[in-house]
């Protein structure tokens, strides 16, 4: 049996890619992709708009990327079985790649980039710039061959579509998270000069301003990497304690408000992250309500006492609880009451089931959700930004010294795998070592039964606690709404709008609408790009929880291991490296909205994987088999049956993603540039300024937004999906803002 | 319009799957099932025949051998390019689609007119007696109507060959037997080539042409109903379709393929089934087994250890020379007393020799 002519999915690629080089520009435009004034630049025959194929008159490095995308003709008439199909494929996509990154990294700005290059050819004075959208959609195409080639050789049953998605995925997750922290590892190694040397990494590592323990033997300070340390172990301790306090009295004193905690639990999701931190700050600062009071009553010197190691513990306690709350929650449900009646019949007593069965079966819980406020304070950045004072932790210095004076890449480096390094052993631990001891059992069948009840005198305690901490959480939040309100905090305490008007006053003039305030550019571009990355993360977020739930392949735990391990990677570190790896061709990124787009995908594509892992595990497989054998092909299941009936995860996935993006800091702060400026990094910006009434009005009225965005949600999805997906979505949340 | 059948046989040769490098779920497996026949593949949970089916269909891929339907190789094919339907044991109708939706899913993918994409959905729904369904949601039918719009979704494709996965199960014991009588009926009317797993011995026997037992990832014995429970191979077989006695014995001469079988001191006159000479087994089903009191002079002897009434017979547990025996008979036997010795014999056409 002989067809005719070539497989249709590779002559489609073999166009687009053909097209690409020869219509569109290579080069990235200076304005970013969203730019697309090439059109009118010389399209596509010179200039900034040429094309593959005619910059490649001036530059002869690009034309063999022709030959690559011609190859898969070769294949012309055969079938996929034939070995030489799959061979000629299999070359024409891995030689095209390879010769496309191989052109893309040798010759940059300056020429030939690597000397053994400019000794063997001379000096190259034709510059290169960063790729753009020929050489995108040309570096599509011969991914697609490759991934052709591999299905034609039988991987993954020999499903082009499968194939094809796993080789996007890593793809993509290779180019923005891999690169990227290699290259500041590398980045790390660098010398002043920019040449490499390892005794330099090392005396940058062994800085005592990281490791100096100092503050142990009488000295004034420790080095960063012990107080991040520190206040990371005592924020995972505290949370989960009080995390626990919080999930046993919904669970286990019959109180009747139970609803109203959870709610509460929404809470960390809709407020940026440094928001709790200028509560605490309007609340003890040095003008704050509680200091000035108590100076008042006690004539005391007002301090700056809370600035440090207090504030930072005290706000990131408050914005983290709630999510250990949610972990323990699901834990202290899952243990089965069966087993703790088992020990009742036994005779054991209240205390006595509680001591000895249900608090032990909750340890790997417990375990859980001290690594996740491990992961989280470490990772934070917006509380010890606006808090820590002398005390500085690793997040912000990374900050600083990228922006600081200092301006030393090398230097946020070193720290950003510092803290790399414990955010990932962290991960590593919550996922290899706990992942084998769980004993809460989830299948929600066959237990029925109730759990016991604490013992009296503990259930008053526990009453005690959670009652003084929500009372502090609601004193927290109506501060920031009250302050929003107040001119200025603790030396005119007159109630005004003024914030509001400076920050989203509306005027007419003889244009029209015209938007004066001074917050509306970056609230209007961070709903842009939160808009823009939402479903894109969403998309390639359900397409992995696709690939990982439904298909088998080589590998698949690595490609597990690989997609969620941007939740340990925190987002000065994304934002350190994304700056170190996109400011040069071939990927030239940074000033662009672009960045912060893949940024937030990046960054928030566990949650998609796992709203859509947590759902789709629970369709019947036996629905795509089925779809299967009804002649669909796995494209068109997964379009048809597997998408519309995972709606729920889709609408969640991108509600979380849409509010993350707005949420986020740690990352964002160093990717913003004067165009594309982000709220959070706006507010941050007032803050710095002691404009803080504006800041605050303006995280208020995120805050109102978000709820509004989950609210609407909520009304979309019905109440109870919601519940559900967001506890499976969020046994894993975030590191960092 | 009406449905018709596309029949084609199905061949496996030499067909082994292993899961994960280690596992043999199917262990060098050959069989060929005749175009418009209905095939059951039987056996114990972990057999293979699930795995089985699953390679007929394009769902799991064979390790090795080669799988032929009608005519054409398509060990290498994925289902999606499989004449083949499959009604799941979950069913698997689409929860967000209509019952019409679910039914002209794959006629509509497989690139029919609109009209005539109606037209067989419509026929498809009349043959199994939803007509006038088709607007519901799946969720809106009973166990058994979900059931058959699982077959008329599988059925208006016309395929080479239908595959049924323990069709059966989610349903209630009397829905059971009519379901399974439409079933075969739809099968012999439209001459379809179905393959049908169960794990259910009863359902096998009566819905199938030939019968496929598996055990251990192999094939234990193939035939007809008829053969598999009169003519057992293994013992295995022998218990697993109906009960059986599996009872030693000593061959004592075999002449002209008629084998004198002595057992504890009674001897019948059997088919050799080509056993030699020297110890054998031989499988009796309960009810061949004849109980008289000890004085008769027929059989051997026993003693009677358990009569249970259940209804519709009595059983009976008699320890004996050749090891516990246990048997089932329409009437009561007054004569015989628990704890008594018993008579022991067999019906004309009672015992077996099982070759292996």
């Amino acid at each position: 049996m002989l067809r005719h002519g070539l497989d249709r999915n590779v002559t489609f690629w073999l166009l687009t890619g053909l097209a690409a080089f020869v219509l569109l520009p290579w080069y990235g435009i200076e304005r970013g992709y969203l730019d697309m004034r090439w059109i009118t630049g010389g399209w596509p025959f010179r200039g900034s708009g040429a094309s593959g194929l005619f910059a490649g008159l001036e530059r002869p490095w690009l034309l063999p990327h022709l030959v690559f995308l011609l190859l898969p003709l070769a294949a012309w008439g055969r079938l996929k079985s034939d070995p030489l199909f799959s061979a000629t494929l299999l070359f024409a996509g891995a030689g095209g790649l390879i010769w496309l990154l191989l052109q893309g990294f040798a010759i940059g700005l300056n020429g030939f980039e690597w000397s053994w290059l400019e000794a063997l050819f001379g000096p190259q004075d034709i510059r290169q710039f960063g790729m753009g959208y020929g050489a995108l959609f040309t570096a599509a195409a011969f991914l697609f061959f490759l991934s052709s080639g591999l299905a034609a050789r039988g991987v993954v049953n020999g499903d082009t579509f499968v194939v094809g998605s796993i080789g996007f995925v890593i793809a993509v997750v290779g180019i923005f998270i891999f690169f990227p922290i290699m290259k500041m590892f590398i980045a790390g190694l660098q010398t002043d000069d920019g040449s490499y040397s390892l005794s330099v990494f090392i005396a940058k590592f062994a800085d005592r301003k990281i490791w100096s323990l100092a503050c142990m033997t009488g000295g004034t300070r420790c080095g960063v990497a012990w107080n991040s340390l520190f206040l990371a172990v005592m924020v995972g301790l505290f949370s989960t304690l009080l995390g626990l306090v919080f999930a046993l009295v919904v669970t286990r004193t019959g109180f009747r408000f139970g609803r109203f905690l959870r709610a509460m639990t929404l809470l960390p999701i809709i407020t940026p992250p440094f928001v709790i931190g200028l509560a605490i700050i309007l609340l003890f600062g040095l003008s704050g309500t509680v200091t000035t009071t108590i100076a008042g009553i006690t004539g005391m010197q007002p301090t700056r006492w809370v600035y440090g190691f207090t504030g930072v513990f005290i706000a990131q306690l408050l914005a983290f609880t709630p999510i250990a709350f949610l972990v323990l929650i699901g834990v202290v449900e899952g243990v089965s009451p069966s087993m703790e009646e088992a020990a009742q019949t036994l005779r054991a007593g209240r205390w006595h089931t509680f001591r000895t069965v249900s608090l032990p079966l909750m340890r790997p819980g417990l375990a859980n959700a001290f690594l996740l406020g491990f992961i989280e304070s470490m990772a934070d950045f917006g509380n010890p930004l606006v808090l820590s004072g002398n005390f500085d932790v690793l997040s912000t210095e990374i900050f600083f010294a990228i922006v600081g004076a200092q301006n030393d890449a090398g230097r946020a480096a070193v720290l950003a795998m510092v803290l790399l390094f414990f955010t990932l052993a962290a991960f590593y631990l919550q996922r290899f070592w706990l992942g084998k001891k769980s004993y809460t059992t989830l299948t929600g069948k066959g237990d029925s039964g109730h759990h016991p009840l604490l013992p009296k005198q503990l259930r008053y305690v526990l009453f005690a606690i959670a009652g003084v901490w929500t009372v502090f959480t609601l004193v927290v939040y109506f501060i920031i709404i009250y302050g929003s309100f107040v001119e200025v905090w603790g030396l005119k305490n007159n109630l005004t709008f003024n914030h509001y008007v400076r920050a989203f006053g509306l005027s007419w003039n003889e244009f029209g609408l015209h938007f004066s305030g001074a917050a509306w550019d970056s609230f209007w571009t961070t709903l842009q790009i939160s808009a823009i990355s939402a479903p894109l993360t969403a998309a390639i977020g359900l397409l992995t929880a696709y690939l990982l739930v439904r298909q088998s392949f080589a590998g698949k735990q690595a490609f597990e291991f690989t997609t969620m391990l941007s939740f340990a990677v925190p987002g000065t570190v994304i934002g350190v490296s994304y700056i170190v790896a996109f400011n040069v061709p071939p990927i030239e990124l940074t000033g662009t909205g672009l960045i912060l787009i893949l940024s937030f995908i990046f960054r928030n594509m566990p949650v998609g994987v796992r709203a859509g892992v947590a759902s789709m595990s629970q369709l019947d497989k036996s629905l795509d088999e089925a779809s299967l054998t009804l002649g669909a092909n796995s494209w068109q299941t997964f379009r048809k049956i597997i998408l519309p009936l995972l709606r729920p995860a889709i609408l969640a996935a991108l509600v979380y993603s849409f509010v993350r993006a707005m949420t986020a800091i740690s990352a964002v702060i160093f990717l913003v540039s004067a165009r594309y400026d982000m709220a959070t990094s706006y507010i941050i910006g007032r803050v710095e300024n002691n404009d803080y009434g504006l800041a605050i009005a303006y995280s208020t009225v995120l805050i109102f937004v978000m709820f509004a965005a989950i609210g609407l949600f909520q009304l979309l999805v019905g109440r109870r999906q919601l519940g559900r997906r967001f506890d499976q979505s969020r046994t894993n949340w975030e590191a960092g803002g | 319009m009406k449905i018709k059948g596309n029949a084609a046989s199905v061949e496996f040769e030499h067909v082994t799957k292993v899961y994960g490098g280690m596992v043999k779920a199917v262990d060098d497996v050959s069989f060929a099932v005749a175009a418009g026949t209905l095939v059951t593949l039987l056996g114990p949970s972990g057999c293979g025949k699930t795995t089985t089916l699953r390679m007929i269909a394009g769902l799991e891929m064979a390790t090795a051998g080669r799988i032929v339907i009608g005519g054409r190789d398509v060990t290498k094919l994925p289902a999606t390019d499989r004449d083949v339907s499959m009604v799941f044991q979950s069913y698997a109708l689409f929860p967000h689609m209509s019952v019409q939706e679910n039914v002209s899913y794959g006629l509509k993918l497989s690139g029919h007119s609109k009209d005539e994409v109606r037209e067989r959905t419509e026929a498809g729904l009349a043959l199994v007696g939803l007509k006038g369904y088709g607007s519901r949601s799946p969720s809106e039918l009973s166990g058994g109507q979900q059931q058959r719009v699982a077959v008329a979704r599988a059925l208006v494709l016309e395929p080479e060959v239908l595959l049924f996965d323990e069709p059966l199960s989610n349903l209630d014991a009397k829905l059971r037997r009519q379901v399974r009588e439409e079933i075969r009926e739809i099968q012999t009317s439209l001459g379809l080539t179905v393959v049908y797993v169960t794990h259910d011995q009863e359902e096998a026997l009566a819905v199938s042409d030939r019968i496929i037992v598996m055990n251990n990832a192999v094939i234990a014995q193939m035939g007809t109903p008829r053969q598999l429970y009169e003519a057992p191979d293994t013992a295995f077989v022998a218990d697993f379709i109906g009960e059986a006695n599996i009872l030693p014995c000593v061959v004592e001469d075999v002449t002209d393929g008629r084998a004198q079988v002595r057992i504890d001191g009674m001897t019948v006159t059997l088919a050799a089934r080509g056993v030699g000479k020297g110890p054998a087994r031989l499988a009796v089903r309960p009810n061949r087994i004849l109980l008289a009191p000890a004085a008769a002079k027929s059989g051997f002897t026993g003693t009677l250890r358990k009569a249970t009434y259940v209804g519709s017979h009595w059983e009976y547990s008699v320890e004996s020379a050749a090891g516990n025996i246990f048997a089932k008979a329409l009437d009561g036997d007054d004569r015989l007393t628990v704890g008594g010795p018993v008579a022991i014999g067999f019906t004309a056409e009672g015992p077996v020799l099982l070759p292996q």
